[in-house]
């Protein structure tokens, strides 16, 4: 679905990213840890385009998408909910939803995913006409994962879906990641917290300063203690 | 009675016009964060492109208005493609200084090709008359200006509430790189917001024309001038603001027009501007602008 090669990512003379490369495979859930600063996000941004690599080749799907700009590469079925949420604070949730959609043609089939996330959450049905920044820092990462399902995407990245929540809200965002992967969607989670992370992994890679450091199957990486406490901390 | 009817309704006039220009700089703010000065320009396209047309024989004064909008439409869009979007991620001094560099530009390519003297135009004379309503008499085109600039203003409340556009708009005005992982194309959601900002401006420009009767190469400039005193009264970047901060430049300037006796008349900008800057230090983000609290990880 996802093969990224040689990726590298340069904000002036600093590396971010270096190297690296990572594959996710159609209907795996693929977990991108690493401790704060390790070029997690610099990745992500990588590969929605919103920054430009200095070089490395991200093919999705078997389309080169390298060069293509961030919302055609929306629109090739990539999609990505942002660290920190990023919902419109000042647009209703309804119409943070609708702009989730904005790419498709299907009135009707939007309408039904809208009632589908209302009838998951229904917090957000009860605040579908409220400005979203009013909403709690659960109920908006309930939100942004909504909005980017909206565009009906083949693979979707999120960034830090426990950023700043509470654990048993965590839990319950994890559980819908859970969901999500059984009915069939492919993802690549970029997380802090392994072990919720590691709950529906089939695979993990784990990066720190920019560098690749492991990759493999979740049961693996909790045996190798000290790799796990080194990187990503009890 | 007449009187004060008629400084309600000069009041009200000025305001709508104000406001319709200070929109179309809140649009383009809002999104881009550039300061576009030759928002000016854009209302002398517009102008001499009703000038050329009626010089060409050109005698409706309906596809005159029409024509007005649609240059001032497009030449915002054309000063877009060529001048802003090779800067639009360059620091935002980079951006004033291109939206000068184009005001003089343009205001001197009117000069050269067409002439530094003001020209007469006398095509849209028809829209200003006196009408008599009761034993009022009333200027037909004050009438008209505030009724064109209130259902304009509220056409542009349903587009930007309404359509996926509008509320990409909107939401681009918060946080545009969200907007593009939506999968909406940057380019186009600027190109609507100048589109708009330009057809604003033509709907000004009809206005101007027929109230003045003459087109001259600086028409524009001083009133963006006002309009951008209109969006700091009313706080940058907001659109409503933007409306407001119009709304009330227009009746400070009527207001101390008709308080100050006639000897003192001079002191008119001076005081409106004394005025405004006791309202800055009283509420130095504007009256409805917001402070803006931008994330660690801006992008």
């Amino acid at each position: 679905m996802l093969s990224v090669d040689n990726l590298v990512v340069r904000y002036g003379a600093v590396s971010a990213v270096r190297d690296l490369s990572l594959k996710v495979g159609r209907g795996e859930l693929v977990a991108l840890l690493g401790p704060n600063g390790a070029g997690k996000s610099s990745t992500i941004n990588a590969l929605t385009g919103l920054v430009t690599p200095a070089s490395g080749r991200i093919v999705l799907d078997g389309q080169d998408i390298s060069r293509v700009r961030t919302e055609d590469r929306i629109r090739a079925g990539l999609t990505s909910t942002p660290e920190g949420r990023h919902i419109f604070a000042n647009l209703t949730v309804g119409e943070n939803l609708r702009l989730g959609a904005a790419t498709r043609r299907d009135p009707k089939g939007v309408r039904g995913d809208i009632d589908r996330f209302l009838a998951l959450f229904p917090v957000l049905s009860e605040r579908y006409g409220q400005a979203a920044g009013t909403l709690s820092g659960g109920e908006q990462q309930m939100l942004a994962i909504s909005r980017s399902l909206m565009s009906r995407p083949k693979l979707l990245l999120l960034d830090e879906p426990s950023l700043g929540l509470a654990p048993k809200i965590v839990e319950r965002i994890f559980d819908f990641i859970g969901e999500l992967k059984r009915e069939g969607l492919t993802l690549l989670v970029v997380e802090q917290n392994a072990r919720q992370a590691l709950r529906f992994a089939d695979r993990v890679y784990v990066v720190s300063a920019g560098t690749l450091r492991y990759e493999g199957p979740p049961a693996e990486l909790a045996d190798e203690h000290g790799l796990f406490n080194l990187y990503i901390g009890g | 009675m007449d009187y004060a009817l008629q400084q309600l309704l000069n009041a009200l006039a000025f305001g709508a016009e104000y406001s319709l220009v200070a929109l179309g700089l809140a649009v383009v703010f809002s999104i881009m964060g550039l300061v576009n000065f030759a928002h000016g320009e854009i209302i002398g396209v517009s102008a001499y492109s009703v000038f050329l047309a009626a010089a060409l024989g050109l005698t409706s004064p309906v596809v005159a208005v029409l024509l007005a909008v649609a240059a001032a439409a497009l030449a915002a869009v054309a000063f877009e493609r060529v001048a802003f979007r090779p800067v639009r991620y360059a620091p935002t001094t980079t951006g004033l200084l291109t939206a000068f560099g184009v005001s003089i530009v343009v205001q001197n390519l009117f000069m050269l090709l067409i002439s530094p003297k003001p020209q007469s135009v006398s095509i849209l004379n028809g829209l200003n008359q006196m009408w008599f309503v009761g034993p009022f008499a009333v200027s037909s085109l004050q009438v008209m200006e505030l009724i064109v600039s209130g259902l304009t203003i509220l056409a542009l409340v349903l587009f930007l509430n309404r359509s996926t556009l509008g509320l990409a708009i909107r939401a681009a005005s918060r946080d545009f790189a969200t907007v593009r992982l939506m999968g909406i194309k940057a380019n186009r959601v600027i190109a609507t917001a100048f589109a708009i900002s330009g057809a604003l401006a033509g709907i000004a420009a009809v206005f101007i024309i027929a109230r003045r009767g003459s087109v001259s190469p600086d028409l524009g400039f001083s009133l963006v001038l006002k309009a951008f005193v209109a969006c700091v009264i009313g706080g940058f970047g907001s659109l409503a603001g933007a409306a407001a901060g119009g709304m009330l430049l227009g009746f400070i300037e009527v207001g101390l027009l008709v308080a100050l006796p006639q000897e003192y008349g001079g002191f008119k900008d001076a005081l409106t501007y004394a005025i405004i800057v006791a309202l800055l230090v009283y509420r130095p983000e504007g009256l409805l602008g917001q402070r803006v609290e931008l994330g660690d990880k801006e992008i």
